[in-house]
């Protein structure tokens, strides 16, 4: 993307915006990790610097925690405009206390009113509208039926009857065929960084570049959604203007880049209501301008703080309208504002700046959050005083997850983010279509009863042998059995991918999104597997234990007798771990021989978010001794107290699941009581650092961690009102622990705390 | 060379400094009334196992312990009572790994026997339940004249030790035991600490499985204004300056894992 004649004068009258910044080929090129390389300033220093909310700060989050008492009193939403189709334009300005906002911006003109966001489906905009009790206006039910089409119906559209079925059946679910899919990060940085018009000449330069040749499908679809971003670009200038900014030109101050990179977040969120909307890494980039202000005298301490808190509490308040079962399956109200913090460049210095604390500590001057999805990718190289924060802040707030940079870097680089729970990706180079997960749990089943659903009795996978002896299971026929079921659904599942993705760049296309990435990107086709320590305890049982099928009248096979003992995942027993390592690898295996939409790079993650209650609910017994409609353990957690050798042992299991064949993230969630990380508060901190440096260290992937006591879950769970921000993290995400289902709220109270003492 | 265990731990951080491999012994010469981990008396029960076996369990850890400034601690059931297994995994986790050692004991030992283990064991975690010996006897079910001669050679060996005392309402709280204690560890040398362990219940569910009645029935566990004036009374009775007085932690003994969970 070199730049021209007249990008060079532009970046002659950008030089007052980037004044003090070192100069480097960022300038002549959209390179943000470049200008990242030449002006981060790492910090290695502790937290004593950081100051507390100011007046404005706390006000503005009071008028907040009012408002979403209402909204919970109100059943979970608070308002809908249900008159407007929001677009990046769509709404005025709105505003919570315009005087007092350092950083302005809502998705609609007022503070946690619901926008209706009908192209990835009308059909879930008219529920959830019913679900809440709004009436969605007749004519924009007409106009999104009989109009203009949706995502939703283009994908039925296509839908097989195996699809359909499998679907129905929960073999594979969650799949984003009735919203927008998200999980991509646009690089919201490059507007600050660059301005929107310096933005907008690189991608009609991009269009030049694709004026030659035969106009192929490709080329053709190239053109129009190059087309389109540069609109949307155009879009985000004129919703600006709206709030009096102007954000054609770069920011020349900590509070411009601020506001211009929430704006770019802010247009994205308007537009699409992606499952996951994350928001990169940009507090160590946003750091260079505080420095630069701090310098400049222009800036103090609690000024810098006061930016981030704004920030943050506007990162808070993102809200999309959703059905009830949608919040079922997902827990809460989920929007995944994911930001990754700290870090270590490829150049072997840290990328943790004052920022890096600076955002963290707005869980205290704002108090305990599941949003932003604060993400640490932590190295065994970070700065100590930085890794003794980050644990003394999770045993505080239990609101921060770990993501092992020391073998994500190889992979991505060291401009990666981290798009919903686990996902890393190139930010502006990379993006992914996000494909929900397979129940490989029901999948074994399908083996056992020759595809035949033991929950429906229906015939949804293909009609292979079933096994018919009454005698105890034989390992080998059941695996011969697995390995062709699951090659099937591999095949079926990549498939229905393919035709979810077709749809949704036709359909609800994320042109802005798209607008801040690069012309040639990488694309990854991103699946994920539900149920793996059930189906790993499970072979394992059928191996080493005596496993009897009990069939139901029909001669299905709805529940097992298990004689004897068996190895178990969580143990850092290789008998049961090799079992789900190979698991994974052999699945991963199978998506890689299919076609994929678009040359995605087919990749796979094990993670269920809250989703383990409503798949165990799917799914009959199985042959671990797991009951029908039992929750799964989630992501790639062991099952709920099977792992007896305490703490380190299950993590040292779940370390053992192959990065490289789950690119697509690991996902462990860690809960334990305070007492049992140790006796007084610095031991704690201490024992918590050698605790994700060793997983660090033992390429262990993901750690989310809890720190807290069973009791008072318990009371949260009679009390609600007391808890109101009472944070917990489940796999790869953040809740608020009151607004989970009864369900839910059980699983987690059940599920393994370590060092119960 | 076999030892008989109960189960292990890879993850304790409340029974010596740092995370630690814990391993509980089985086999108990003392039936204390308040005990947590009663399954953990009977000698013939458990499991046999090698000083290999346990080491193979360890080493994946090691990176743990050692960050952590962590390592080994053996309790039980009383571990004196396989004192030479002890000695033999102490010296092969010193050798291999330069592992710190510790000890969680009742001290009910004769010292001469626990001579070679005290020379491989960098702490001793010791439990002074009452120093008047009949008031033990009748808790314990033994006299305590051997705990205290344990104590005592502790001391002469300055063998860094850190003495606990499990706190019972109505039992073990009484004013002139509790200064009585303070004085006793006053005359220890080299007591790096002393700590407080409020008593708890959550071990009761095992008397019931065990069939056996369970002694403490309806005492409740001290509150933290008990465990402070606990503290204080302790150290009125004369607690030398150089044992750290921990602040009012409430903390428990590690239990082992398993049928505690869920």
């Amino acid at each position: 993307m070199a730049v021209n004649q007249t990008d060079r004068i532009k970046v002659a009258e950008s030089a007052g915006a980037w004044r003090g910044f070192a100069a480097g080929k960022w300038q002549e090129r959209i390179d943000v990790k470049d200008f990242l390389d030449h002006n981060i300033q790492p910090y290695t220093g502790n937290e004593a610097f950081l100051a507390g909310a100011t007046e404005a700060t706390v006000e503005l989050w009071q008028k907040i925690q009012q408002l979403v008492k209402q909204e919970r009193a109100n059943g979970g939403v608070l308002d809908i405009d249900l008159h407007t189709v929001s677009s990046i334009t769509a709404h005025a300005p709105g505003y919570i206390d315009q005087k007092k906002e350092q950083i302005v911006g809502l998705q609609t003109d007022a503070p946690l009113k619901r926008s209706i966001q009908p192209f990835g489906g009308i059909k879930m905009v008219v529920d959830a509208c019913e679900a809440y009790g709004f009436e969605l206006p007749a004519e924009m039910v007409k106009m999104f039926t009989e109009v203009r089409k949706t995502h939703n119906q283009g994908v039925f559209d296509a839908y097989t009857s195996e699809m359909r079925a499998a679907r129905k059946a929960g073999i594979i679910t969650g799949l984003p065929d009735a919203y927008g899919r998200g999980r991509i990060i646009g690089d919201y940085r490059r507007v600050a960084l660059y301005g929107v018009d310096r933005l907008i000449a690189g991608k009609k330069q991009e269009l030049v570049l694709l004026e030659t040749g035969t106009m192929t499908e490709d080329t053709i679809r190239d053109r129009e959604e190059i087309s389109e971003q540069i609109r949307s670009l155009q879009e985000l200038k004129q919703m600006s203007l709206a709030y009096g900014c102007n954000i054609s030109r770069p920011a020349a101050t900590a509070k411009e880049a601020f506001q211009w990179l929430y704006f770019a977040y802010l247009g994205a969120i308007k537009e699409q209501n992606g499952a996951a909307m994350s928001l990169g890494r940009v507090s160590s980039f946003l750091d260079i301008y505080i420095e630069r202000d701090r310098l400049e005298g222009r800036l103090t301490e609690e000024q810098a703080q006061e930016l981030m808190d704004h920030f943050v509490m506007k990162l808070r308040i993102v809200k999309f309208l959703r059905t009830p079962d949608y919040n079922e399956l997902f827990s809460g109200d989920p929007t995944w504002v994911t930001e990754s913090i700290g870090g270590m460049a490829v150049n072997g210095q840290t990328r943790v700046t004052r920022s890096s604390f600076r955002i963290l500590h707005t869980l205290y001057n704002l108090g305990p959050a599941p949003e932003p999805n604060l993400t640490v990718l932590w190295s065994a190289s970070l700065p100590e005083a930085f890794k003794k924060y980050c644990a003394k802040v999770s045993i505080e707030t239990s609101s921060i997850q770990y993501e092992n940079d020391d073998i994500m870097r190889p992979q991505f680089g060291d401009d990666y983010g981290i798009a919903c729970c686990v996902s890393a990706m190139r930010i502006g180079k990379q993006m992914q279509f996000f494909g929900a997960r397979a129940n490989l749990a029901k999948a074994l089943l399908y083996a056992i009863n020759g595809g035949v659903d033991e929950v429906s009795g229906a015939q949804v996978g293909p009609a292979f042998a079933p096994i018919t002896s009454d005698l105890r299971l034989d390992y080998k026929e059941v695996m011969g059995k697995y390995d062709a079921m699951l090659e099937w659904l591999a095949g079926l599942y990549m498939n229905t991918l393919n035709i979810i993705h077709y749809m949704h760049d036709k359909y609800a296309y994320e042109r802005l999104e798209m607008a801040l990435h690069d012309r040639e990107i990488l694309r990854t086709m991103a699946c994920g597997i539900a149920g793996l320590s059930v189906v790993a305890d499970s072979l394992s049982a059928i191996k080493h234990a005596a496993v009897i099928p009990i069939r139901n009248e029909n001669g299905i096979v709805v529940d097992f007798d298990i004689q004897g003992e068996y190895p178990m995942y969580g143990n850092n027993d290789e008998r049961v771990d090799r079992i789900a390592v190979q698991l994974t690898e052999t699945f991963m295996n199978k998506l890689r021989k299919h076609r994929t939409y678009r040359g995605a790079l087919p990749t796979m993650s094990v993670l269920t978010i809250t989703s383990n209650v409503v798949y165990g609910k799917k799914t009959g017994s199985t042959p671990d001794g797991r009951k029908a409609g039992e929750p799964f353990a989630p992501g790639a957690n062991p099952m709920h107290g099977r792992d007896r050798k305490g703490a380190l042992a299950s993590l040292a299991s779940v370390a053992k699941i192959p990065y490289e064949d789950c690119l697509d993230g690991i996902s462990n969630t860690f809960s334990i009581i305070p007492k049992a990380l140790g006796k007084e508060p610095q031991t704690r901190i201490n024992n918590l650092v050698s605790l994700l440096d060793g997983y660090a260290d033992s390429s262990g992937h993901h750690l989310n961690v809890n720190v807290f006591e069973r009791e008072q879950l318990l009371d949260a769970m009679e009390h609600p009102e007391n808890y109101p921000q009472l944070t917990i993290r489940v796999s790869g995400y953040a809740v608020n622990f009151i607004k989970l289902t009864r369900e839910q709220q059980l699983d987690v109270i059940n599920r393994t705390f370590h060092g119960a003492v | 060379m076999l030892g008989r265990i109960h189960s292990f731990d890879t993850f304790g951080t409340v029974d010596g400094p740092g995370i630690r491999f814990v391993l509980f012994m089985q086999g108990c010469a003392l039936q204390c009334q308040f005990c947590h981990n009663p399954d953990t008396w009977d000698t013939g029960a458990g499991r046999q196992v090698t000083i290999d076996d346990i080491l193979q369990e360890i080493e994946p850890y090691v990176p743990y312990y050692r960050r952590s400034g962590g390592g080994i601690t053996v309790t039980g059931g009383e571990p004196t009572l396989q004192a030479p297994f002890v000695t033999e995994l102490f010296k092969a986790c010193k050798q291999r790994w330069g592992l710190h050692t510790t000890l969680d004991s009742s001290g009910f030992c004769e010292p001469n026997h626990a001579e070679p283990l005290m020379a491989v064991t960098d702490l001793v975690l010791l439990d002074l339940k009452m120093i008047d010996s009949a008031k033990h006897e009748q808790l314990t079910s033994r006299p305590n004249e051997r705990i205290l001669r344990f104590a005592a050679a502790l001391s002469s060996w300055k063998q860094p030790v850190w003495i606990r005392h499990v706190l019972i309402p109505q039992v073990t709280d009484g004013g002139d035991d509790l200064r009585a204690l303070g004085a006793y560890i006053s005359k220890l040398q080299s007591v790096e600490k002393f700590e407080i362990l409020p008593y708890h219940r959550m071990g009761v569910y095992k008397w019931q499985q065990l069939g056996r009645k369970y002694p403490l029935e309806g005492i409740p566990s001290p509150t933290e204004q008990e465990v402070a004036r606990a503290y204080r009374l302790v150290q009125e009775g004369g607690v030398h300056a150089a044992s750290q007085m921990l602040e009012v932690a409430s903390i428990e003994k590690k239990q082992p894992i398993g049928r505690l969970l869920g």
